[in-house]
């Protein structure tokens, strides 16, 4: 696609029904009340000048060159600032007007580099472009005077550079900070001629700046610029797509020349992130094309030999034999697949189709079973459907925000940012969370309460909160009436108001005080619209599923739902978990939700592809590893996933893998678990490939090939090529006919197609009949599954005790600027902010043990060792230590142990009884594990003749 | 799969619904096994059931037993 800069109307959108008629250069036009003169003209096609003012941020009214006349009034009002009014008349271009602004232009450049034809900004400058726009032809003003032309350009930051030379301090960067990202790491410091942009800090790196890129994006000079493009220049091309990392789901122009890529820059048509983006999807895309990549199939008889590389055609017809040599000695049920939530829906649903179709059993599960299984049982079981309710927008209209077990600043950056914007704006904030994480307290934000429970207490915490609102009639009894099943109330509220529930009784296991708990729930049941948002620290535990059931007892029990600013809101950990799940990757559903047991869908499926499929639940991923141990599971395909960096208990994953006679790896790059693999198919990166992902908000976004595949083919193809040499006769020539098949099988899905996505952007599922255009808020007159069922939520205590040996409790989360087990993030510069895990102790548990900040501690649990570097640091409360697991080299999987969720087996990845000690080098798992690390990742040498 | 493993799913499960009257939470437990676990591990419970059930929950046995039905 040929590139166009995205349009830029000068001030943000306003949405208001009330709209006013304006004449502007003869035409008129009518727009909502509240739109600036300069939005207006820019909709009618008229671009005024402009320096300060972009459609990001508010307007400023700095730089002057926007000036405008209107009939009936004095002097030239700038246009950026002057809202557009019923009947008023306007000129932009008069000779008085073209003066003006000439002799604006002319200060500016008088002080500005003239190095335009060499500049990294030429061609994509503002300040040039405004030059030629007023006709700017001389400067009279020497440029011998006072000038700023020296000042030293700040190269810290691994993605952008900041030459203040070239500054004409308009202070977009400044509000872009403020405004768009909610960091506040700028500043306009000194005043007059001596005015500049400063940071606060040495430099960009060591401030408060998170290399979000917003002022970079909003600079209208090359004084904030990119590296990528003062390395390859300006772009010529443009692709549309979506971010791969989080399940925040932001759409991005890919901008390009030819198939590489030279920015990403947010799209303002990206409905999840209206424009704005973090340091991952900006910035972190690097590991695409990174020397690491592995671009041919591989095969090797033991994970002792060296791997050999084969073609496509080999690797496909050696794995189809394999895999059907075990079903043969081993039994059907003796294989199975994993799909992933870093790939599409398209390849999501094509490998759940092989494994029940090709490999003839239910052995399909996929990564969302480590993360937000419980979510899935637990909406699916009180509302019906297994998906959060709102889009992100929504929060917008929020005035109470529960935030729990989610660091959204540092997982969930991009709707951070929506949410502080809210919370600036006097939304009040209930933080439960074991540490203090940003969001208690950071610049022009603090939370109302922050309930700092110890880990593995969330359900005692959540029925503490829901006690007071029964018991302080503080329950919305006709929303209850009109929407729940009432016997199932009656049940639920009988047993919350139980002393026992009590924020009291609970406080011995909470460690919250009483009060406080009280205090927050009332703030929550009373306020107009109170939304829940959460994360992995309320999945990730033996009570996930049920402390899921408790937070949607507590919005239908307060009738926070069906409505904007409302709901209970996973925030899914990576792109495509929601979309991976719909898709049929669980073992016991075929796509949407529905159970394999279920005969009319059964049928529907079996129709179409012409095989029998098994009504009996498959096993799941852990359940997978248990089998392989006994020997009795010997075959797994692994699409996208690292689960021996991600799952908990690395050495009993480990042995499962070992025990298996074909791991097939299906990745980008030789990861952990291809140690252990007989078989690796390179993968493509999103970069490579159509398809689509669904983010938290149930939103389908289009994924698009901006570069062909480095392998030669996509992830899909694969999939297809292995499903095929397993005689599967399956023929698609394009993703879209994938989507057009999961539309065809899927009620929710019936009205999702490619072209529907092309011309609306997105679309947010339910899309079917009854809602063409999408669904962004469910339960609206009434919940999915009809009345909203209240269940019961007794809090059990995990069986992961502290006690002499393990004495502390660990909990392990994310970092901004990593992802994951790293595969992609700790594959570019992004190692500049976090090129190591670390343990965060309290300083009271800390000198207990003789403990400095930088000291390599042990960290054991019952599960294993590994050893790590300490930071002694008050965020977390005494007893309790955190960690990342982004780095293979510490993998912190190692502690983590096999208790998990009743109902799904989500592992308590949260919880964990650990020691920690001073250490004099790595563990003995370590140790090992680097042996391994080259003695399981050997390539033969390639053969000339082949 | 190891059996300890095997017996403390299947107790966490009753537990859960072990505040259900009695019929329910037994039939509740039940349906979750049919629903989650695949056939291979309901009859390793059912063998386990078989050969005496050591430290499973009442709950959990008297569901695990109802398996074969
Ligand atoms: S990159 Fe983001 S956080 Fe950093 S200064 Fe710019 S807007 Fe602020
Ligand atoms: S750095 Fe760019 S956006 Fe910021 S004040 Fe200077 S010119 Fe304006
Ligand atoms: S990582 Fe998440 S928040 Fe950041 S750009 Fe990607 S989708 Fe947006
Ligand atoms: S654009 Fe209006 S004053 Fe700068």
């Amino acid at each position: 696609m040929s590139f166009s800069k995205d349009f830029d109307q000068g001030t943000p959108v306003v949405s208001n029904p009330e709209r006013v008629t304006v004449t502007i250069d003869g035409r008129s036009i009518s727009v909502p009340k509240g739109t600036s003169v300069m939005a207006a003209a820019a909709q009618l096609g008229t671009s005024i000048p402009k320096l300060c003012a972009t459609d990001m941020v508010k307007a400023f009214g700095s730089c002057r060159l926007c000036l405008v006349e209107i009939d009936g009034r004095r002097g030239t009002p700038a246009s950026c600032t002057t809202p557009a009014e019923e009947g008023m008349v306007v000129h932009t271009q008069t000779d008085r007007l073209q003066k003006l602004r000439r002799g604006v232009m002319e200060l500016y450049i008088s002080d500005h580099p003239l190095d335009c034809l060499t500049c990294s900004a030429n061609g994509d400058c503002e300040l040039q472009d405004m030059a030629g726009a007023v006709g700017l032809r001389d400067v009279r003003y020497g440029h011998d005077g006072q000038q700023h032309r020296t000042e030293p350009k700040d190269e810290s930051n691994p993605y952008f550079t900041f030459d203040s030379s070239k500054c004409i301090v308009c202070s977009r960067c400044v509000r872009a900070c403020e405004e768009v990202q909610g960091t506040f790491a700028l500043t306009i410091e000194g005043r007059g001629f001596g005015s500049k942009v400063a940071t606060g800090a040495k430099d960009f790196l060591s401030s408060e700046c998170v290399s979000c890129g917003a002022c970079v994006q909003a600079c209208p000079t090359a004084t904030l610029n990119e590296k990528s493009v003062i390395q390859l220049g300006t772009p010529t091309g443009v692709v549309e797509t979506t971010c791969a990392y989080c399940g925040v789901g932001c759409g991005f122009r890919a901008e390009t020349q030819g198939d590489r890529v030279v920015r990403m820059v947010p799209s303002k048509r990206g409905k999840a992130n209206e424009g704005h983006s973090c340091v991952k999807g900006r910035f972190a895309w690097g590991y695409a094309n990174h020397q690491d990549r592995v671009t041919k199939p591989m095969i090797r008889a033991r994970i002792t030999d060296p791997w050999r590389e084969v073609t496509w055609a080999e690797a496909f017809t050696h794995t189809a034999n394999e895999l059907q040599r075990l079903q043969a000695k081993y039994g059907k049920d003796s294989i199975g697949g994993i799909t992933s939530s870093r790939c599409t829906n398209e390849e999501v649903f094509l490998v759940q189709k092989l494994v029940r179709g090709g490999f003839g059993n239910n052995n399909v599960d996929t990564c969302a079973r480590v993360c937000h299984s419980p979510t899935g049982y637990g909406l699916k079981q009180t509302f019906g459907t297994s998906a959060g309710t709102q889009d992100f927008k929504s929060v917008a209209k929020a005035d109470v925000v529960l935030v729990i077990g989610a660091n959204p600043t540092d997982a969930h950056p991009v709707f951070a940012s929506r949410l502080k914007r809210r919370l600036r704006e006097g939304a009040k904030l209930i933080v439960a969370d074991p540490r203090r994480i940003d969001l208690v307290r950071s610049p022009h934000i603090e939370a109302a309460h922050h309930l700092a429970l110890m880990p593995g207490t969330n359900v005692a915490l959540i029925n503490a909160l829901a006690h007071v609102i029964v018991t302080e009639g503080l329950v919305k009894t006709d929303a209850v009436k009109e929407r729940c099943e009432p016997a199932d109330f009656e049940s639920w509220a009988r047993f919350i108001a139980n002393p026992i529930n009590s924020p009291e009784q609970m406080e011995q296991h909470t460690g919250v005080p009483a009060s406080e708990v009280r205090a927050a729930a009332r703030l929550y049941a009373t306020a107009n619209n109170a939304a829940i948002y959460y994360g992995l620290g309320v999945t990730e535990h033996s009570q996930g599923s049920t402390m899921v059931m408790g937070m949607a007892n507590l919005a239908m029990a307060t009738g926070n739902l069906g409505r904007d600013g409302v709901g209970v809101n996973p925030l899914r950990g990576q792109n495509n978990v929601q979309g991976s799940c719909d898709m049929g990757s669980f073992p016991h559903e075929l796509a949407g939700y529905r159970h394999v047991s279920d005969d009319a869908t059964r049928e529907l499926f079996e129709g179409l592809w012409g095989v029998s499929l098994s009504s009996e639940p498959g096993l799941r991923i852990p359940n997978m590893l248990d089998e392989a141990v006994e020997g009795r599971f010997k075959g797994l395909y692994v699409q996208g996933e690292d689960i021996a960096q991600s799952d908990p208990n690395t050495q009993h994953v480990v042995k499962g893998l070992e025990a298996m006679e074909c791991v097939i790896v299906h990745d980008l790059f030789l990861n952990e678990t291809a140690k252990y693999a007989h078989v690796f198919f390179p993968g493509s990166s999103f970069l490579e490939k159509d398809g689509t992902f669904t983010n938290a908000e149930r939103r389908i976004s289009r994924v698009r090939q901006v570069m062909r595949p480095l392998t030669g083919l996509a992830d899909w193809e694969v999939t297809l090529g292995l499903a095929n040499a397993l005689g599967m006769n399956l023929k698609y020539s394009h993703p879209s006919e994938v989507m057009d098949e999961i539309a065809r099988l899927t009620p929710t899905f019936a009205g999702v197609s490619y072209a529907k996505l092309d011309q609306l952007g997105s679309v947010q599922w339910p899309c079917n009949e009854k809602a063409p255009t999408g669904t962004p808020i469910m339960h609206v007159d009434r919940f999915v599954r009809g009345k909203g069922r209240f269940m019961l939520t007794e809090f059990i205590p995990t069986e992961e005790r502290t006690g002499p040996k393990f004495p502390l409790l660990l909990t392990t989360g994310r970092i901004l600027s990593q992802y994951n087990v790293g595969a992609q993030t700790a594959r570019t510069a992004n190692v500049a902010w976090h090129d190591e895990d670390v343990l965060e102790v309290h300083p009271f548990d800390a000198e207990n043990r003789g403990v400095k900040t930088g000291d390599l501690v042990s960290l054991e649990s019952r599960a294993g060792e590994t050893t790590l570097r300490a930071v002694v640091t008050e965020r977390v409360q005494p007893g309790v230590v955190y960690t990342t697991f982004h780095h293979a080299k510490t993998n912190a999987n190692v502690v983590t142990t096999e208790f998990s969720d009743w109902a799904t087996n989500c592992p308590e990845y949260k919880v964990t009884a650990v020691q920690v000690s001073r250490a004099a080098g790595p563990s003995a798992f370590q140790k090992e594990d680097r042996r391994r690390d080259v003695a399981l990742r050997q390539v033969e040498a390639p053969h000339a003749t082949r | 799969m190891e059996t300890t493993k095997l017996v403390h799913m299947v107790n966490q499960i009753a537990l859960a619904f072990r505040l259900q009257p009695k019929d329910e939470a037994v039939s509740q437990t039940v349906e979750h096994l049919r629903a989650f676990w695949s056939p291979q591990m309901r009859q390793e419970l059912l063998a386990y059931v078989a050969s005496g059930g050591a430290g499973l929950e009442p709950l959990a046995k008297e569901a695990a037993a109802k398996l074969s039905a």
